[in-house]
């Protein structure tokens, strides 16, 4: 009865974003207030009905009937009631219907939040949303329906990949959805404008808080799945450049570039034919990332079960979409008038020649992703393409971008003054010489490049606290008068910095992880000891350990410093999942200050001892911390009076005083 | 500064951006991307030592050898010809004889395929696309692996 509940409550969503993409458009081309006040309503009668489905699904999960397919095929009642209930997104069907979910409730954010956009505006942008969700609600209904039934319901599910059976699941794939989808807003404004012709400043203020609500939730939900595949996978890297993590990669890099060029045509109202662009492509990458992900053309983790009739859905989808929005793009664009002049070396030169290198970096990942796909089409020859490209690509990209970051705050609107920013950054080029010495001072052996790295890491991170210093000119004036500076910034000021600051801690991380890690990958016996960086580890023996729906395999380590004082004990095990008969592996990890210690066990083999990879990561924590920073300031952003507040309100409020007093 | 003047130089800079990414992309593409072959394709066309490529194909029955320090020999093979392959450190957790399995690295002088990466996979059930292509390819593709891939594999384990 539930399951069906929540396949009729589709079938009605699917009814009503029909109208809400249909109805408000033909209201404003009619002017037909009626009409066009269908749109909000319609939106949040939308979301009301695809959360009843999305419920019953979850509901389906909770209570494991197996009568269900998709429960059957990826739930089984030994599991701990958190895992029945992110079981709903570890497979493809419930991980669309949690798409839409996200998309119907950002339609109803519009529809609630939305009070003082223009009323055309809005109803055009809700009509986009409905026709994406329509889209996306059919393809569900017609390949990809949660709700099927099995005639003869079996007593046992057949249990979700142990992988997957993990808290990161909780988080990662919302984040990541919330990402994507969020600009998906952005991108039905930037259709809105360009029917209706017409665009302002006053567009890029309604858009940018979705930008960054988007813009920190894909930060942080690649932040942990990177996280996640290094102490899952048991190999101990934390970024594989594999397709689908660039698939959510292109969106956050095209994404980051929107965020400034929102900033310059919310302030200047320059490079708006361009902001448009980028809202229309950071979507299309979102939806090129579900492509890839969704439709098969990839096997990994996260391919699930392939079906080609929905790549080819999804296909159509996207040509659709992308194709669409582009041409009424070249048709449109035309129309809008640039404004606002400045000089090459001025704040609007450095967020475009941010948004030129971030482009280009997504481009590099673009190619590198899809040329296998296109060649092994086009030509039958089957390629991989793997870090070593992306090292050659995207970070010669990076690099002078990062160079060229903490310069952009410190130069002023319309003319900027490079020399006097340079000599405002004195402080940070010097720290970050010395960065350079002391890191060629202290390590042994490692790449050439590393201090280098570190010291644009240190530049970074000083440039971010010089750009506060001169804000709030805690040097030159006395600290209390500093300090009401410091509270007078606007938070945008303050979420810059941070999320700047947060870049430079991540580089610090991957330099430091990267170049001077340590690595042993041998087979212990028990009793022996093996060294890495300034600790010992003994191993004392295994013993078996069971949980909830599984057996742990545990090996049993003594962690001591190289000298002899005892510190802890690290158990890595090998987890075997009766019901599917998988086994995987689950890293142990010590924190030593910011850096770890990373041990995961192997098959054992037939002479009795286990073979073990054992690093040292250093510093490799900054690396997640940088992303919580770069969230942090996003949120403090997203916190900005000016922001929240819609040109209209003050005014209103102003107009109600005075009617009060007089 | 003219308009003109200042719209020269951001188009001149965007151009040169671009130009910079794509000489990058061209210059990576000529060292760093991996053919992927099968052994048919490398015993019709030998690859040179010390080339990396990706091998794929089953892991022959009864040929993996497990010795000292993490060694481990094994031949791939797509049902018509095999290439010996060795490998140094911890294979993955589905590593298994008669299991599908991409290994990367380059041959040495005497034709043993020296693996430095055994593609890990998350998955029993999965089966790398390219190896289901290569024993399609030469004709040892057989429908039983098909349904192993739809079906959990019951009793399949060590």
């Amino acid at each position: 009865m539930i399951p069906e509940l929540g396949h009729y409550a589709l079938m009605l969503a699917l009814g009503l974003a029909v109208i809400q993409g249909l109805m408000p458009v033909v209201g404003t081309s009619s002017n037909d207030d009626v009409l066009i006040g269908m749109a909000a309503p319609a939106a949040l009668a939308q979301f009301g009905f695809v959360a009843v489905a999305f419920v019953a699904l979850a509901v389906s999960y909770v209570t494991s009937d197996f009568s269900v397919l998709n429960v059957y095929e990826n739930s089984n009642s030994t599991m701990p009631f958190i895992y029945r209930l992110t079981a709903i997104w570890g497979n493809h069907e419930g991980s669309m219907l949690l798409w839409v979910s996200i998309l119907t409730f950002f339609g109803a954010l519009v529809a609630v939040f939305g009070v003082n956009l223009p009323a055309k505006l809005k109803a055009n942008a809700l009509a986009v949303q409905g026709w994406i969700a329509a889209a996306f609600e059919l393809f569900i209904l017609a390949t990809s329906n949660p709700f099927l039934r099995i005639v003869n319901a079996p007593f046992e599910g057949r249990d979700l990949n142990p992988i997957l059976q993990d808290p990161g699941l909780a988080f990662h794939p919302p984040l990541l959805y919330l990402g994507y989808v969020g600009f998906s807003i952005v991108f039905s404004f930037a259709i809105a404008a360009l029917i209706e012709g017409r665009i302002d400043a006053a567009w890029a203020r309604f858009v940018r808080p979705w930008v960054l609500v988007a813009w920190m939730c894909l930060t942080l939900g690649i932040a942990g799945g990177s996280y996640w595949a290094y102490y899952e996978l048991g190999w101990g890297g934390f970024w594989f450049w594999d397709p689908v993590e660039n698939a959510s990669l292109m969106p956050w890099l095209a994404g980051t570039a929107l965020l400034h060029s929102a900033v310059v045509m919310e302030k200047r109202s320059a490079l708006k034919i361009w902001t448009i662009l980028l809202a229309i492509l950071v979507f299309s990458l979102s939806l090129i990332g579900t492509f890839l992900v969704r439709s098969g053309v990839l096997t990994s983790v996260h391919a699930f079960a392939t079906d080609p009739r929905r790549g080819i859905f999804i296909l159509t989808i996207l040509v659709l979409f992308i194709g669409g929005a582009l041409s009424l793009y070249a048709w449109r664009a035309p129309l809008l008038k640039q404004g606002g002049l400045f000089a090459p070396i001025s704040r609007e030169g450095a967020l475009v020649l941010n948004n030129l290198f971030l482009t280009s970096a997504c481009v590099t990942v673009f190619v590198g992703t899809l040329y296998p796909l296109a060649l092994e089409a086009l030509a039958g020859q089957k390629i991989s393409v793997g870090p070593p490209f992306f090292n050659l690509t995207f970070v010669p990209l990076f690099i002078p971008l990062l160079l060229a970051m903490p310069f952009g705050p410190l130069l002023g609107w319309k003319r900027g003054d490079l020399v006097g920013a340079a000599q405002r950054l004195m402080a940070a080029e010097m720290l970050a010489a010395v960065a350079v010495a002391a890191a060629f001072a202290l390590e042994h052996g490692g790449p050439v490049v590393a201090p280098f790295g570190v010291g644009l890491a240190i530049f970074v991170m000083a440039g971010a606290l010089v750009d506060i210093a001169e804000r709030t000119m805690i040097l030159r004036l006395p600290l209390r008068a500093a300090l009401r500076r410091a509270a007078g910034l606007p938070r945008s000021a303050w979420g810059t910095a941070f999320a700047h600051f947060g870049i430079g801690v991540t580089l610090f991380g991957i330099v430091a992880a990267t170049a001077w890690g340590s690595e042993r990958i041998v087979a212990i016996k028990p009793g022996n000891s093996v060294n890495i960086f300034h600790y010992q580890l003994t191993f004392d023996g295994m013993f078996d350990r069971s949980g909830p729906n599984y057996r742990d395999a545990v090996g049993h380590f003594t962690v001591r410093r190289s000298g002899g004082s005892l510190i802890g004990v690290m158990q890595p095990s090998r987890r075997t999942f009766p019901a599917s008969n998988m086994a995987v592996t689950e890293a142990a990890l010590m924190r030593r200050g910011i850096s770890q210690i990373y041990l995961s066990l192997g098959d054992s083999n037939l002479s009795g001892a286990v073979p073990v990879r054992l690093y040292f990561k250093p510093d490799v924590i900054m690396i997640w911390w940088g992303a919580a920073l770069m969230f942090f300031g996003g949120a403090l952003s997203l916190s900005d009076r000016r922001l929240r507040v819609g040109a209209p309100k003050p005014a209103k409020r102003i107009r109600a005083a005075l009617r009060a007093a007089g | 500064m003219t308009r003109k003047q200042r719209r020269l130089v951001l188009i001149g800079g965007s151009l040169g951006v671009l130009a910079m990414a794509l000489a990058l992309m061209l210059n990576a593409f000529r060292g760093s991307i991996v053919f992927f072959n099968s052994p048919s394709d490398v015993m019709a066309k030998p690859v040179a030592p010390g080339r990396r490529i990706r091998l794929g194909g089953l892991v022959k029955s009864g040929s993996l050898l497990r010795g000292d320090n993490l060694k481990a020999r094994f031949e791939v093979t797509d049902g018509r010809r095999e290439v010996p392959v060795t490998y140094q450190g911890v294979l993955p957790d589905l590593f298994r004889e008669g299991q599908g399995v991409v290994a990367e690295g380059a041959f040495d002088g005497t034709g043993v395929f020296r693996a430095d990466t055994i593609l890990a996979k998350h998955d029993a059930t999965y089966m790398p696309k390219e190896v289901v292509d290569a024993l399609k390819k030469s004709g040892h593709w057989k429908d039983e692996y098909a349904q192993r891939a739809a079906v959990p594999i019951a009793g399949g384990g060590k």
